[in-house]
């Protein structure tokens, strides 16, 4: 059997697969079908300071081979996961990462600073590039200021692996990579959804309530597998490869193109056992040709 | 309750209406325990344009032939490849999901309280698990009592279930469980002509049955909220499933009349597991999850009193 585990900064992963933000919930949706033990780590819904509504209904389209979904970051807010959810979490044995997001730079530090004092939270991952929100998200992620005055105010806050989730909606995704790793980013995971949108014919109308929305599913992954390629020959911090991965196949195309870790999303919707699939898949397509560890074909694409 | 993903395999395909289909399925094992008012997530296979699971309501579960039916509305592509399925091939479902509609309690049969006006939703939702362990237990047996009457004593709560369209589909599984627990429930089946009523004779055999058509040609002419049986009789509880205007029509009813009543949404869903947050609600208690939180909501916590 060969050999899973890798590291992102701190974070000891026993095997490549996580969860992506807003697909997974917190995990517990998922018990039925998973043993999250099993995964190497589970990055929980974003989280903001204060609780949010989110976007109203309708909020997702299906599109050829994925959707496109405006949810717009809905969640009770850190205080109310660290007193309800967390304690429900953190006995379980896998990587739980908190997705952290906010509408200016010392908001995303204060929410930051609040998950760093969750001992069994190892690890957060810095939303700069939702794009269904107004104030913040994707609007610190498209500009190299932007993203780094977020990554600076959150380092001076947060001690623990910092894992700064990029926007594909940019001209240059290796440049941003380039100005968090700088401000003292641990790590980069990427895409997250591509902006897009639907139009209902019948009625005439858009059909997300607010006209745009992100694109998720295998339609993206080319897209994410080309810019987790170029980002991957332009930082020397570990990239999350992330963007439609359906199977193992999937995971270990981007695992190739210099991810050392993978984030599993939509995929989730269609088959709640994914991320198991995934991972077994993976561990099989090493024993068969011979690898002992799964190191062996990190970045062995150039 | 517990969720599966399992691969069923079609034991039935009747198109009842140049929309609809009856789709029966079955497995080797048992089928898991489900109650009225969840919904499977089902994949769809071979239709290039479908890429999510379709949510399909629970139509009957027969647990003497051990299938589970769905009634499916053959609206889009993923709906009519579920309707060219063939006896035989095999759906990938996962389920049961969703929370169902919540049983009269057992010690307030018969008696209009507080409580079965829905004044009390604390207490209505604490009983509802209790309710639902009734309802399984009583799942296996739905057939039995509907012969013996075995718990005929229990029969005077009056319920009426009120459907349109495909929203019909939940309300045979909840009639045949309410009949097998001793109730009597009234159906009130709307549908633009005579020839749109779908599974009629089925429904028969569970309780009354009244129709509305908006022509006329079978039953009343209209909608089903100007029946006269609105008018004429009063009950004790409404469940409703159909197009949102039908439902909310009977919900100013309800709100009026002052009676218990509960809704089930369709909301367009992705997971169908509380994850991805995009069927949400607005509620009393702020958008919820009709995958998870519902489908069946009481009326009282749904914003739809304006």
């Amino acid at each position: 059997m060969a050999k899973l585990n890798v590291e992102i900064g701190r974070l000891r992963l026993k095997n490549p697969v996580m969860t992506a933000s807003g697909t997974f919930g917190y995990g517990l949706e998922f018990q039925d079908f998973v043993p999250l033990e099993g995964l190497g780590g589970i990055i929980v819904k974003g989280t903001t300071l204060k609780a949010r509504e989110g976007n109203d209904y309708p909020r997702m389209a299906e599109t050829p081979m994925g959707m496109l979904n405006c949810v717009g970051l809905q969640n009770k807010g850190v205080a109310y996961f660290a007193e309800h959810i967390y304690p429900q979490l953190k006995d379980i044995d896998t990587n739980w990462i908190v997705n952290v997001s906010g509408s200016s730079p010392d908001d995303y530090a204060e929410c930051a600073a609040r998950v760093d004092a969750l001992d069994g939270i190892p690890a957060i991952e810095l939303n700069i590039s939702c794009p269904n929100v107004k104030e913040g998200g994707m609007a610190f992620g498209v500009t190299t200021k932007g993203a780094a005055s977020v990554v600076r105010a959150v380092r001076e806050r947060y001690s623990k692996t910092l894992i700064v989730k990029l926007s594909p909606n940019v001209t240059d995704i290796a440049e941003i990579a380039r100005a968090v790793e700088a401000e003292g980013a641990d790590a980069v995971s990427l895409i997250n959804t591509l902006m897009g949108m639907a139009v209902d014919v019948e009625r005439r109308c858009r059909v997300l309530s607010i006209g745009t929305g992100g694109l998720s599913g295998p339609a993206v992954k080319p897209v994410a597998l080309r810019m987790v390629w170029q980002v991957a020959q332009a930082v020397k911090i570990p990239v999350v490869g992330l963007g439609g991965i359906m199977t193992a196949t999937d995971a270990i195309e981007f695992l190739m193109a210099g991810a050392t870790a993978i984030e599993i999303g939509t995929a989730n919707f269609i088959d709640p056992t994914v991320t198991v699939k995934v991972r077994d898949g993976i561990s099989d397509w090493l024993d068969r040709h011979g690898c002992s560890s799964v190191q062996e074909i990190i970045g062995c694409i150039r | 309750m517990k969720k599966f993903m399992l691969d069923l395999q079609v034991s039935g395909v009747e198109r009842i209406h140049e929309r609809y289909v009856l789709l029966r399925l079955t497995c080797v094992e048992r089928l898991p325990e489900m109650v009225p008012g969840q919904f499977a997530e089902v994949r769809v296979d071979g239709s290039p344009s479908t890429f999510l699971r379709r949510p399909i309501s629970i139509h009957f579960v027969d647990r003497r032939n051990n299938e589970l039916w769905l009634l499916v509305a053959t609206v889009g592509d993923g709906t009519r490849r579920l309707g060219q399925l063939q006896v035989g091939e095999r759906v990938n479902c996962v389920l049961p999901l969703g929370n169902g509609f919540s049983i009269p309690p057992r010690e307030n049969r018969g008696a209009r309280t507080a409580d079965e006006r829905g004044e009390h939703e604390t207490d209505e939702r604490g009983e509802r698990a209790a309710d639902e362990r009734g309802a399984q237990e009583a799942a296996g047996g739905a057939r039995a009592a509907d012969k013996g009457g075995a718990q005929a004593g229990c029969a005077e709560a009056k319920l009426l279930l009120v459907g349109g369209g495909v929203g019909v589909a939940p309300l045979l599984f909840l009639g045949a469980e309410l009949k097998g627990l001793g109730f009597e429930p009234t159906f009130l089946l709307g549908a633009r002509t005579g020839g749109d009523l779908l599974m009629v004779d089925e429904f028969r055999r569970y309780g009354r049955v009244l129709i509305t058509t908006e022509d006329g040609s079978v039953g009343e002419r209209g909608f089903v909220t100007r029946h006269s049986v609105l008018s004429t009789e009063s009950f004790d509880r409404i469940y409703t499933c159909g197009p949102t205007p039908m439902m909310k029509a009977v919900a100013a009813y309800a709100y009026k009349n002052n009676v218990f009543c509960e809704a089930s949404l369709e909301n367009m869903m992705a997971c169908g597991l509380g994850a991805c947050l995009c069927c949400v609600e607005k509620t009393t208690e702020g958008n919820l999850c009709v995958c998870k939180n519902g489908p069946v909501f009481n009326i009282n916590q749904l914003l739809w009193q304006n």
